[in-house]
């Protein structure tokens, strides 16, 4: 087919405007680079497929990172979202994490706005069916209408659309996702290109009309009073907010779930995709639990102007008669209509071992991928990927090093890490336990572990970046002040040292000490301090922390310490595994296969046992 | 550093033997082979492990070093699974110093300690856990400490210690849930399963670190001070251990003056034995030396056998040596059952093992073995193949590091700590265990570990 140039070349151009696609054209326009970015429907901009919601158990922590480091996400959460939670607040801070109901037409909308105001950014409809490849590097993109733009990198964000088949039931169509087309002719050429292209599985609950639900039954979740924000640049939440509410399944609506096993695409193996454990479908969790006679779900509102609601953890892709049944045996939904079927959607993904740790493919240069194309799951683990994907092809056309986050610095470098070291089988999920750091990685000090890096590459604006300055100023100052402050037994209030058994305090305690007892908050030092209540709540926050967990946060420190040598010892590109004595096949041909950039990625690759890695290390310091 | 030279050691231990072994390894092993061993009228390439004799040869003045046994063991099958010659000599410092010194001056290079091990590990030959088990092969004193030296090298260790990292495992993996899905609380049945997890990683590692002192005990030996007053048959006793007379033994009192070490086999536990002057207020100067070396060794013995009397009353040098012996492991040891006995044992002695034997007739001397091997080896049986006991100091800190985690997580869940901090216990418990396993093990770590090896293997 011959296809007309466009007569404009782009440094960076995007495939596809979901989570990932968005915050890499972002990233790369605000750096510098012209940007096109390329979407089958621009209506679906930052469209929401899946649930209504933001953040999460280390989804949430994702998102502080993706602000932190100047991305929009969290701005975006906070101008639209209509529920604030933090989760987990009985636990500690390494694992309290945000959440928020978005009202997902006004954060598409909002997110097209932002995209259409961006300089050096433009956005296209068009269905890309091809990379235009010269010699081992892209050139550009060819689209379904027979348009060829030209750009120096290319970011393929492709989500569920690359070959999508949307199952309802034993019927089944192509589709990107319900109401769009799917991506038909990419997969097959990434294939030639010599990729490994696998297929996932991964579903959506009905959504249900509002009208037909009997609230008056059901138990309402609000979000917390006031809401707190995801961004580090937002000061206040200031929409209307809306409950969610919970209802649950019973017996008879597990009978049902049963009775139309025999037409589920998942059972009948109509399905080939591997689907994620952690996220199981209705129909799976019956079969896998029989004891269990209730299952849980939130209703969450997609939004103040519509009367659509998602029943969280309700997917299915059981036949539509089945769903109207099941949907309506919940206590409080006997008369649910039904807006949207659920459904279960099967894509193409490439297997994201073929990728560098700056996300660009070992295959083709100046080709980044991001997002589901990587076996992820999620919004927010695709918003990361397509941040750092859109800088790291903004840094190479501007001929400089990527940027890579390790696993010590960000939940966003935990991910990468495992994607292009591990791979996946399954659609990946953040969780905190994937955090061997995790007390180093949390929500709160987001921006004292990335604003830095943020503010280098070019993304944290310098009214931001100030304000960050002066908070970290702060906290310094803070410690300080606590680390020299005492507190004389002599002179004390004799209420304050009962009230914590300090009575027989002979030595002068400094404040420091005196906040790291776990029954000491700084509302208690407030009584003997008068400096400590001017102390702006952000930066008494992080003060507290670490002074109370220093402990763990020292030990993890030193943790980090050790690993670095082997994070720090990078592996040439093309380095012969052949040529080292030593190493047994199956670990020369998984080497071979990895091809990891440092030594540290290599010696997580399961099968490469501490004994190769010694030899590597060896034979790295021979060559060096 | 992992270069592909070639590297040379005497491979026995220093000093006199029926015969040295000099071992070459690396790709100049088969050159190094023609050029000094010469055999007869054969002058091609060695054929791979058949024996020759021969003569090594001075390779700079063609002189005869020594007369030899060679053999060249080519890639992969050989220890490190390089090309490997070793060559057996005569035994002695100075003739197996010669002999490598001609292999070092055909271009080998001394090995560092433990390198040959190394080489064999980084080559895929022998796991991190076998590795350190070589040594112990090597070093091995007596059959018992090498049938557990073999075990470890067969990986029951790391049978074990699997079983550790999967409570724990499982523990952490509860944790963990309810982290990452705060919907739900942990609930006291779920508290109850980490804790029982916990627990029972716990009994684990402490079942395997009771195992360490016999572990120790059978590769290293105890040491064993024979103490009383003179003349109550402390060097007698000895050579009856040993069965031969090494100890001048005479009836003048205080006629042994230093102290005599021998090494005693009993049941497959070695016995370093330490034979003293005997204790007593005395005027000759000499001997008083003697007292106070004993007095000095006392705190460094394993176990004491306070030697007495059974024909003399128990006295004030009896009770001399009494107070010395305060705090420490020991057995009583009634001497001379043969005669009328006349001692009577103070209450003090009450509960401490007592022993009657005669070094005359050697009757009880069965006993005290039995008595001395019960003291360090409780009630398992050194050859079983269940039998597993921690020998390296290296395990043992690693499992200590991970009990003592273990013993914090508890604290802290008792207490109801945040799971994450619970988690961060519990996790370095597990990475303690691996680093014995070596699932975990850095570079460096590898290089103290290698650094443990003597030359040579």
């Amino acid at each position: 087919m011959e296809f007309i140039d466009y007569d404009k070349q782009y440094d960076v151009i995007v495939v596809g405007a979901g989570h990932a696609g968005c915050e890499a054209a972002l990233a790369a326009a605000r750096m510098g680079c012209e940007t096109l970015l390329l979407t089958i429907n621009l209506d679906a901009i930052a469209l929401m497929s899946c649930n209504p919601a933001i953040g999460g158990l280390a989804k949430g922590h994702l998102v502080k990172e993706i602000d932190a480091l100047g991305g929009e996400m969290g701005k975006n959460i906070d101008a639209t979202g209509i529920q604030f939670r933090i989760l987990n607040t009985r636990k500690g801070p390494a694992v309290r994490a945000s959440r928020a109901q978005a009202d997902k037409q006004h954060y598409r909308l909002r997110m097209k706005q932002v995209m259409e105001q961006q300089e050096r950014l433009s956005l296209k409809q068009a269905e890309v069916t091809g990379l235009v490849v010269e010699g081992g590097v892209v050139r550009g993109v060819d689209t379904r209408v027979g348009v060829r733009y030209r750009g120096a990198s290319v970011i393929l964000t492709t989500g569920t659309f690359m070959r999508g088949l949307i199952h309802v039931g034993l019927t089944n169509y192509p589709g990107g996702r319900a109401g769009d087309l799917p991506s038909v002719g990419l997969s097959d050429q990434l294939r030639e290109l010599g990729f490994a292209v696998g297929r996932l599985k991964t579903g959506t609950p009905a959504r249900l009309d509002g009208r037909t639900i009997d609230f008056s039954r059901l138990e309402p979740q609000h979000g917390d009073d006031p809401p707190v924000p995801f961004s580090f640049s937002t000061d206040r939440i200031g929409q209307p907010q809306v409950p969610c509410y919970i209802a649950y399944t019973n017996p008879r609506s597990h009978d049902i779930i049963r009775s139309g096993l025999d037409r589920s695409p998942l059972y009948a193996g109509v399905i080939e995709g591997i689907g994620p454990r952690y996220c199981p479908s209705i129909e799976d969790k019956v079969v896998r639990f029989p004891e269990k006679d209730r299952h849980q779900t939130f209703l969450e509102p997609e939004g103040r102007d519509t009367v659509e609601y998602y029943p969280s953890g309700l997917s299915t892709s059981l036949p539509i008669d089945i769903q109207w049944a099941f949907y309506r045996s919940i206590e409080g939904l006997e008369r649910v209509e039904i807006m949207r079927p659920a459904y279960a959607i099967e894509y193409d993904y490439v297997d994201p071992i073929q990728l560098h740790a700056s996300l660009e493919t070992k295959l083709v240069r100046n080709l980044y991928h991001a997002g589901q194309i990587n076996g992820t799951s999620g919004y927010e683990e695709a918003a990361g990927q397509g941040l750092m994907a859109g800088i790291n092809a903004a840094l190479r056309v501007q001929g400089n090093d990527p940027l890579v986050l390790d696993r010590s610095e960000a939940y966003i470098g935990v991910m990468i890490d495992d994607l292009v070291t591990l791979g996946t089988r399954e659609p990946y999920r953040m969780f905190t336990s994937r955090a061997e750091y995790r007390l180093l990685l949390r929500e709160d000090n987001a921006d004292l572990r990335l604003r830095e890096r943020g503010h280098a590459v070019g993304l944290v604006a310098e009214g931001e970046y100030q304000r960050f300055q002066k908070k970290r100023e702060r906290i310094g100052a803070e410690l300080a002040r606590l680390k020299g402050t005492k507190l004389l037994p002599s002179e004390a209030d004799p209420d304050f040292l009962s009230t914590f058994s300090l009575t027989a305090l002979q030595n002068a305690l400094t404040y420091e000490q005196l906040l790291r007892r776990p029954d000491i908050t700084y509302e208690e030092l407030c009584r003997i301090d008068p400096h400590a209540a001017e102390v702006p709540p952000a930066v008494r926050e992080q003060v507290e922390i670490q002074i109370k967990y220093q402990g763990y946060i020292e030990r993890q420190l030193d943790q980090v310490e050790r690993a670095r040598k082997l994070e720090g010892t990078p592996i040439p590109a093309g380095f012969d595994y052949g040529a080292i004595p030593g190493l047994s096949a199956e670990v020369r041909e998984k080497l071979a296969k990895f091809r990891p950039d440092t030594l540290g990625q290599a010696s997580r690759i399961q099968g490469v046992t501490p004994a190769a890695v010694g030899i590597l290390s060896l034979a790295l310091k021979a060559r060096g | 550093m992992y270069v592909e030279d070639t590297i040379a050691a005497i491979g026995t231990p220093v000093g006199e033997g029926g015969i040295g072994v000099i071992r070459v390894s690396g790709p100049d092993a088969p050159a190094i082979a023609r050029r000094i061993v010469r055999r007869g009228n054969e002058n091609g390439d060695f054929e791979s492990h058949r024996f020759y004799y021969g003569m090594v040869m001075d390779p700079d003045t063609a002189d005869s070093v020594d007369e030899v046994m060679a053999v060249l063991m080519v890639s992969p099958r050989s220890y490190t699974r390089e090309d490997v010659l070793e060559i057996q000599c005569h035994g002695g410092y100075l003739v197996t110093r010669r002999v490598l010194d001609a292999v070092l001056r055909c271009g080998a290079r001394l090995a560092e300690p433990g390198e040959f091990t190394r080489r064999a590990f980084l080559n895929g030959r022998i796991d991190l856990v076998q590795a350190e088990a070589v040594i112990d092969v090597i070093r091995s004193k007596t059959e018992a400490a090498l049938s557990l030296a073999q075990h470890q090298r067969e990986g029951r260790l790391s049978e074990r210690l699997d079983a550790v990292q999967g409570s724990l495992r499982h523990g952490l993996a509860l944790i963990e849930a309810f982290i990452d899905f705060p919907e739900e609380e942990v609930d006291s049945a779920t508290q109850g399963e980490i804790e029982a997890r916990a627990r029972e990683a716990l009994a684990r590692i402490d079942e395997l670190l009771d195992g360490f002192d016999e572990g120790r005990v059978l590769r290293e030996g105890v040491s064993v001070l024979i103490a009383g007053k003179p003349n109550v048959g402390k060097s007698s006793l000895l050579n009856t251990l040993l069965r031969e007379k090494r100890a001048i033994v005479t009836s003048v009192p205080g006629t042994t003056r230093d102290i005599i070490e021998e090494v005693v086999n009993v049941r497959g536990l070695p016995l370093r034995m330490l034979d003293t002057a005997g204790i007593r207020e005395t005027e000759d100067i000499v001997e008083q030396e003697g007292v106070r070396l004993t007095l000095e060794k006392i705190p460094q013995a394993d176990l004491i056998l306070f030697v007495l009397d059974g024909s003399r009353p128990y006295d004030d040098d009896d009770r001399m040596i009494l107070d010395a012996l305060a705090g420490r492991r020991s057995i009583v040891v009634v001497n001379k059952s043969d005669l009328p006995a006349s001692l009577c044992l103070p209450g003090d002695l009450e509960g401490v093992r007592n022993v009657p034997i005669s070094t005359a007739t050697g009757a009880g001397i069965d006993d005290l073995r039995e008595a001395i091997f019960d003291t360090f080896i409780h009630g398992h049986a050194i050859d079983s193949r269940e039998y597993v006991a921690l020998s390296q100091a290296r395990h043992r800190d690693a499992l200590e590091k991970a009990r003592g985690r273990i013993v914090v997580f508890l604290e802290n869940l008792a207490v109801g700590h945040e799971l994450e901090i619970l988690a961060v216990d519990l996790r370095d418990a597990l990475d303690a265990v691996g680093e014995v396993t070596g699932e975990t093990t850095p570079d460096d770590i590898l290089d103290m570990i290698f650094q443990r090896f003597c030359i040579g293997k």
